[in-house]
């Protein structure tokens, strides 16, 4: 197997151009889909005239709660987001820095692993019951709160990682100077660990943004989130194939514009603690 | 508990102990919040799993009532058909979906890895699918795997094979869905295995064309070894999450045709909302829960024989 270097580089891209047809093609054609008519798609033809028909139906039509799911999506991943930093970052800053006992460490962020692994579903139903015992079902306050706490081990581990990386000696420094411990989190630790905050919360809103089972269990219509709309779709008596493609493409759009601006960050949360 | 004195403590002195105070205090103000939010979210519902899976609950009229059933609904478990096959099925699809995924995202990491021009925009590329709702995953696949009009049959009609029936016919729906899951995810592990790629010192291989090794001793005796750690993480990473797996099949095939595609967290999501079996359904939960804990036991048991025989 001695080719030369130039037929080698191509095959070699030329395998990963097929790859990556292999990640675009499903996706361009399911928003494509979302700009046909039904008669169109069912019909299986390639070339079709475009529509807006669609998209109109999806946000604007009587019977589509479509705009109050998305803005439903944005107010829990915004909100989650934001509560499950700040307590992440407290507590991971608190565990790493302060003296808290060995075992005690362990056991907290043992529990926040463990619980981790369970699977969402396994615990929505207390959730349920929890929320309904003191008022909150059916709002999107319950939302919130399942969202931060599922989220919360992840961003644990993360700002645990970041918060690692403060020099022990600056904060030291910090201290002799007299700053007091809001002072010290406010202008040591927050600026230092900015790109790990970036990170941390491009990956909390993403996984509120998608995930089902939860929101399905804790919602009803008007406090539905888009994962939950978009099943709707395809749970009709008939299935409205491009109404549903094009919930689904307007649903992509928030991850799309943060895999533009946030790539780095992206990259870096994921990958964080799985390489050293 | 007295705090421990600083490393740079010299001496006892008024600010010292007003130092002390202030840690103590700040040290819990930091903590409480997320504290609380595991206690009145995690510790809290899984007690109360624990306790309701004792009884049996019936619903009428949005009132609750409990009736004591010991242990019945422990034994029902057992008797569950639908429950035996979603274990079997969740087993079957997170073996195949989390291997076919390390292998493809092994595979491209590595030719990503033997291209300087366009690892960026490749990198974008597969980013893409890891940021897709699952339940949008659903739909895309519910579409183009549609057997009257999906991209699918149409691309396989091309080369004389007749349209199947992939998410309706009981032999290739679990198969369909572990596909999908395959393509979901495979981005995932590309990423961490280019990452950990990425971060291998070079001079082993410099060291190892130097001895005249060939592409294939190259990557079984220096890289695979070397990427073992990383390897690890992945696949438990992986494992985790594909035993939670819920959002593909409601969309996909809803646990159908039969049961072929049910699993665990579409059975508890069946009894315990669908068919407000409360009582039932949250000792499918612990059950759920606690083979969660003996798979973890599990891991944590092999990753200690292995580093014991390192």
């Amino acid at each position: 197997m001695m080719a030369s270097p130039r037929v080698r580089a191509l095959s070699i891209h030329a395998l990963l151009m097929a790859a990556a047809l292999l990640v675009l093609i499903p996706i361009v054609w399911v928003v494509a889909a979302g700009f046909r008519t039904q008669i169109s798609l069912l019909s299986g033809a390639f070339w079709f005239t475009p529509v807006l028909k669609n998209l109109n139906e999806v946000l604007f039509s009587k019977t589509s709660d479509f705009l109050v799911n998305y803005r439903n999506s944005l107010v829990v991943g915004t909100l989650s987001t934001l509560i499950c930093l700040v307590t992440a970052t407290l507590a991971a800053w608190s565990l790493n820095r302060m003296s808290w006992p060995r075992w005690f460490v362990h056991i907290f962020l043992g529990w926040a692993l463990v619980f981790h692994m369970f699977p969402p579903l396994a615990l929505a139903s207390a959730w349920f019951t929890i929320m309904r015992t003191v008022g909150l079902d059916n709002t999107l306050t319950a939302v919130v709160l399942a969202h931060t706490v599922l989220n919360l081990p992840m961003a644990l581990w993360l700002m645990g990682v970041f918060v690692r990386d403060v020099p022990v000696e600056l904060e030291e420094a910090a201290r002799l100077d007299g700053a007091t411990t809001p002072v010290l989190l406010w202008r040591i630790v927050l600026p230092i660990t900015a790109p790990g905050l970036a990170a941390t919360a491009i990956l909390t809103f993403v996984f509120s943004w998608n995930d089902f089972g939860v929101a399905l269990t804790l919602t009803m219509k008007q406090t539905a989130t888009v994962p939950v709309a978009i099943a709707k779709f395809a749970q009709e008596y008939e299935i409205l194939y491009t109404q549903m493609a094009a919930a689904a493409a307007l649903s992509i759009l928030p991850a799309l514009v943060l895999l533009i601006i946030g790539q780095r960050y992206i990259v870096a949360g994921l990958t964080q603690g799985a390489v050293k | 508990m007295v705090a421990e004195p600083s490393a740079l403590a010299s001496q006892p002195s008024a600010s010292d102990f007003q130092r002390g105070l202030d840690e103590r205090l700040w040290r819990w103000l930091t903590l409480s919040p997320a504290l609380l939010l595991l206690l009145a979210l995690s510790v809290l519902p899984l007690a109360n799993l624990f306790a309701t899976s004792f009884f049996t609950v019936s619903w009428s009229g949005g009132h609750s009532s409990f009736a004591a059933a010991g242990l019945n609904n422990y034994r029902a478990l057992a008797g569950d058909t639908l429950f035996r096959a979603g274990i079997l099925n969740t087993i079957l699809f997170a073996l195949f979906a989390v291997g076919g995924q390390m292998l493809c995202g092994f595979a491209l990491a590595l030719l990503c890895t033997g291209v300087t021009r366009g690892r960026l925009l490749y990198r974008t590329i597969f980013i893409l699918p890891i940021l897709v709702p699952g339940i949008v995953v659903g739909a895309i696949w519910k579409l183009l795997l549609n057997f009257d009009f999906g991209l699918v049959n149409q691309a396989i009609a091309l080369v004389g094979i007749d349209p199947l029936n992939w998410l309706g016919s009981a032999t290739t729906a679990l198969a369909s869905v572990i596909f999908v899951d395959i393509w979901h995810w495979t981005p995932f592990c590309f990423l961490l295995f280019l990452a950990g790629l990425q971060s291998l010192p070079q001079d082993v291989y410099e060291a190892a064309k130097i001895d005249g090794a060939s592409g294939w001793q190259e990557l079984t005796y220096v890289t695979l070894p070397m990427m073992l750690p990383t390897i690890m993480v992945t696949f438990a990473f992986r494992l985790v999450l594909a035993f939670k797996v819920f959002d593909e099949v409601y969309l996909l095939t809803g646990g159908g045709p039969g049961t072929s595609t049910q699993v665990m967290s579409f059975t508890l999501y069946q009894r315990f909302f669908r068919e407000d079996q409360t009582g039932y359904g949250s000792a499918m939960s612990v059950a759920i829960i606690f083979m969660t804990c003996i798979l973890l036991a599990a891991a944590f048991a092999a990753r200690g024989r292995m580093g014991a025989t390192k």
